[in-house]
This record gives structure tokens, sequence and C-alpha cells, in this order.
């Protein structure tokens, strides 16, 4: 328990009171008073998401408008491409992309979306890292972008394959959004941002709502049954499944999004070649990652017992092996799979599906194999 | 006649004459959440007062259950493995975790009967 100085300087968002009074287990986390779990339990929230649809706050997270200076949107586009390996002059309006800000060694000092708004770029960033992000914007961008540190907003995700027809009650265009689209619509009548994302491998929406309007809104959502509220612990336990990274855990400033198995979500246009290529911290090394490989890879884990593999756990090559390999980022148990999922770092060498490894685990060393990810299919609307 | 008593770790001990069944409270378990792996000590085995005899693990963490007493295993509630959730549904009945025969049954005095178990979770 935390003492009673920590839990005051601990930050409520707009929601704290409903969960408070739906039973929600709080905890700290990211300097936050959050809901791990309601009386549900982490299991029953965890199925409750990918059978109908949860309802999960996630105001802890930084949201910010970078606004150019000469009004025209491509201008923030072209400054934001200095700090992040992403073609974001591509990102057509109303639509969103996940990005990653990248340090001068080619790490990951913090993974974001970023949605063209038409006349400005909208961001979401981690609750940890928000503070950081926002100098870190200020320090590189404040010549052409004016950022707007977007505090008197809520942030409402709504997943699984209910979630479409629980917000349509609410919201008319949104049926008619495909994944990754976002912008404004209004709900309830309030004014919000609502994008087709979330971080659950499911289909699904993140609202963003007036902080004032925030506890209205989401109670209409939790009105209807197939809704129910879902705390944090299944919130990772869900992104795991889905194969999704957690930062300061899968990835951070000494992972490269190569080795991280990004290379997805770096366009060709900023690769080697490309017509904007590099021109983002770590540029070099980032892209001598993509030319020539990296000597490591974030892969996916699934034990063949029924013990979870958490993260901290070492890798082995052979049950025998001296020396570690690699390292558990994320593991747990997996309620869709009823199993246990893990993902972590491994030698390139070593990280083709079906390798046989071995994870430490209390002094035993467990079976393992490399595996695909999603360990669970994602049912995003393209 | 069974006597039954707790640990400030949230175990209980059926007592039989050396022989004590072991598993953790109803409070525990609710504090874990769902239980989805459980780890018992092999049979045989010695165990130390206070050493980590068992874990349970929940979808969020994993917890160690200590050896309330020292003694040696001899035997253990296999039907856990098949059925972690049984911890949930009985954890002060079906889910008892192993049984220990005791080698010193003075360190039963530093336990708590029911009434004071409850005063510690209360």
């Amino acid at each position: 328990m935390p003492a009673p100085d920590d839990q005051k300087s601990l930050r409520q968002t707009p929601l704290h009171a409903l969960h408070v009074s739906l039973g929600g287990k709080m905890v700290p986390f990211a300097g936050y008073d959050m809901p791990v779990q309601y009386p549900a339990g982490v299991l029953k929230e965890h199925l409750h998401t990918r059978a109908a649809a949860g309802l999960f706050d996630v105001s802890h997270m930084g949201q910010l408008a970078l606004r150019p200076k000469s009004g025209k949107v491509a201008d923030a586009a072209r400054a934001l491409e200095r700090l992040v390996p992403q073609d974001i002059v591509a990102i057509a309006p109303g639509r969103q992309r996940y990005a990653q800000f990248t340090n001068a060694d080619g790490g990951i000092l913090d993974d974001l979306m970023v949605a063209n708004f038409g006349d400005h770029l909208f961001l979401v960033v981690n609750a940890a890292c928000k503070d950081a992000d926002e100098a870190h914007l200020r320090a590189h961008l404040a010549d052409d972008c004016v950022i707007d540190s977007l505090a008197d907003r809520a942030l409402i995700a709504l997943q699984g394959p209910k979630a479409e027809a629980a917000l349509a009650k609410l919201c008319a265009g949104a049926p008619s959004m495909t994944f990754m689209d976002a912008g404004p619509h209004e709900v309830a009548g309030i004014k919000c941002f609502v994008s087709r994302s979330g971080y659950t491998g499911e289909d699904g929406f993140e609202i963003s709502v007036p902080a004032a309007d925030a506890e209205r809104l989401t109670r209409t959502l939790l009105e209807n049954p197939d809704v129910l509220p879902i705390g944090l612990g299944a919130r990772d336990s869900l992104r795991l499944e889905a194969g999704l990274c957690l930062y300061g855990h899968d990835i951070d400033t000494a992972t490269t999004p190569v080795e991280a198995a990004l290379e997805w979500s770096v366009q060709k246009s900023r690769r080697s070649g490309g017509v904007r290529a590099g021109g983002f911290p770590g540029a070099e090394k980032i892209l001598a990652h993509f030319d020539n490989g990296a000597s490591r890879r974030r892969v996916g884990l699934r034990a063949e017992g029924r013990a979870p593999v958490r993260e901290g756990a070492l890798l082995f090559a052979d049950e025998a092996a001296g020396e570690p390999i690699g390292k558990v980022t994320s593991g747990g148990f997996g309620p869709s799979l009823n199993a246990p999922v893990a993902m972590g770092y491994v030698p390139t060498n070593l990280s083709a599906l079906g390798t046989k490894l071995f994870a430490e685990v209390r002094g035993q060393r467990l079976p393992l194999a490399v595996a695909a990810m999603p360990f669970v299919k994602n049912t995003y609307k393209r | 006649m069974t006597t039954t008593l707790y640990t400030s770790d949230h175990e209980w001990l059926a007592i039989d004459g050396d022989i004590a069944t072991v598993g953790i409270t109803d409070y525990a378990q609710q504090q874990l959440g769902d239980v989805v792996f459980v780890e018992l000590p092999k049979v045989g085995r010695s165990l130390k007062k206070a050493e980590a005899a068992a874990v349970v693990e929940s979808v969020k963490a994993a917890s160690d259950v200590y050896a309330p007493v020292t003694g040696e295993v001899l035997e253990a509630n296999e039907a856990l493995a098949a059925e972690p959730a049984l911890v949930n549904s009985d954890a002060q009945g079906a889910a008892w975790f192993f049984k220990i025969r005791m080698a010193d049954k003075s360190e039963l005095g530093s336990l708590m009967d029911e009434a004071a178990y409850k005063a510690h979770t209360a």
C-alpha cells in the first residue's frame, strides 16, 4: 500500500469517482490512481471484451495538438517527420498512423498515434512519457508549430465485437469508419474526436471527450448491457495476446524499431532510397538495421506447459546452457488462449518461428517456442 | 479432531495429529483474483518453515506460498494442476495445496486461530 502522501500525490482522471463507484480496485499507474480491475475480475473482463464490448479509461495518456504556424497541415507533418521515422506527410485527412519518437542512438523514446485532423495533427502518447514528449516537441518543433497540450480532455476506449453497435447508438458516423480512421464526431451530442483503433486486437474505437462531459458519456455507454468497464489488468492481457508492445517493457530507449519487429510501421519513403529517407533521430543506426539486419529481434513465445513466463525471465538456447541468449519483456497468461503467452528479445538467428528455447522460471528451465504474433487473430475493420 | 490455524501470509493449516493440510485462505484468493496456475511441491520434499513451497499465479502476477511449518511433503493436490480455478471456488476446502508431516509441532504456537486471523484481515 502506498503511504497516504503517495496516495495524495497520485493524479486522477475525470472518471476517477466513477471507477470507485463501480467497485474498481484502484492502483498507482504512471502517476495516476487507476482501476486495475472491477468486481468481475481480470479473466472475465478480458473474455467479455473479446465476446462483447469493453470500456477502458485511458485518460492518463497524453493528448496533444500540433498546429502549423503556416496554417498548412503538411508543414506540421514535415516538422514532425524530424522526430519520427514514419511518413507523416502521407497521412490523409481523417486518417491515423502508429509512430515512434526515436533518439540519436536509434532507440525509442515513446510510441504514439498521429492523426491528421485536416488543419492540425492530433497525437496520443503514453502517460509515463507525456511530459517528456511535450518538452521534446517544444524543443524541436516550436518554430513551425504551436503545441497544445489537451489536458482538459479524457480518453475512452470502447473495444470488442459489439463496440460498433454500442457506439452507433450515440454516433451515427461510427459504423462507416474503418480501421485507423480518425476525426471529429458528435457522440451523444458531445463534440468528440473518434478514431477506429485501440490496444486489444479487437475492432473498436478511442473517443477523446472534454473532461467535463466524460462521466456522462461513459455512464451512457455503460447503460448498454453489452458494455462492461475493463481495468488495466485485462488491458495488459488483451494487448499481450494481440502482440502489441508496451512502452518501457517491450520497447524503450535501447531498442530500435527494427529490433522491435516494427518495420511495418516505417514506410518506404523514410527508408534508404526513399523520397524522404532518414532525417529523424538515430536514422543512421535505424537505416543500417533496415539495410543489414539487426542482431536481435522481438519475438512471440508460447510455452509448452501451463506456467506463465513473465517479464524478466531469462531465455536460454538449451536446457543446460550457462549463458542466457535473451530475456522476456512481457509475459503472462492469455485468457482467450487459455495458455501462457510472452514476448521477448532473442538473437536474430534464433528468431525463426518454431525455434525451441527455454525460459528460466524459479530455477527451472521451461520449454517454449518462438511463435507468430498476434497470438489471437485481430478483428480490425479494414 | 482437526484444528485449523492460520498464518499472517494467508495460509490455512488443518492439523490432524502430525499431519497438516495446507492451503491459502479465502481472503488470499480474493486478493489474488482469477487463479490460472498452481505449482506444488514434490512429494517427499523436505520443507523448512518460511521456505517458498508452492506458487499460485493469477492473470496478473505470481505469488509464493510459504511452508508454514517444517516437515516432509506427503501429498500434493494434483487436482489444482488440472483446475487452478478451484482455488477461487473452494480455497479452504477442495483447493488444499499439500499435506506435510510436521517435524516440530511447537512451530504451531506462533500461528493464529480463526478469530485472530479474522482480526488480522479486518
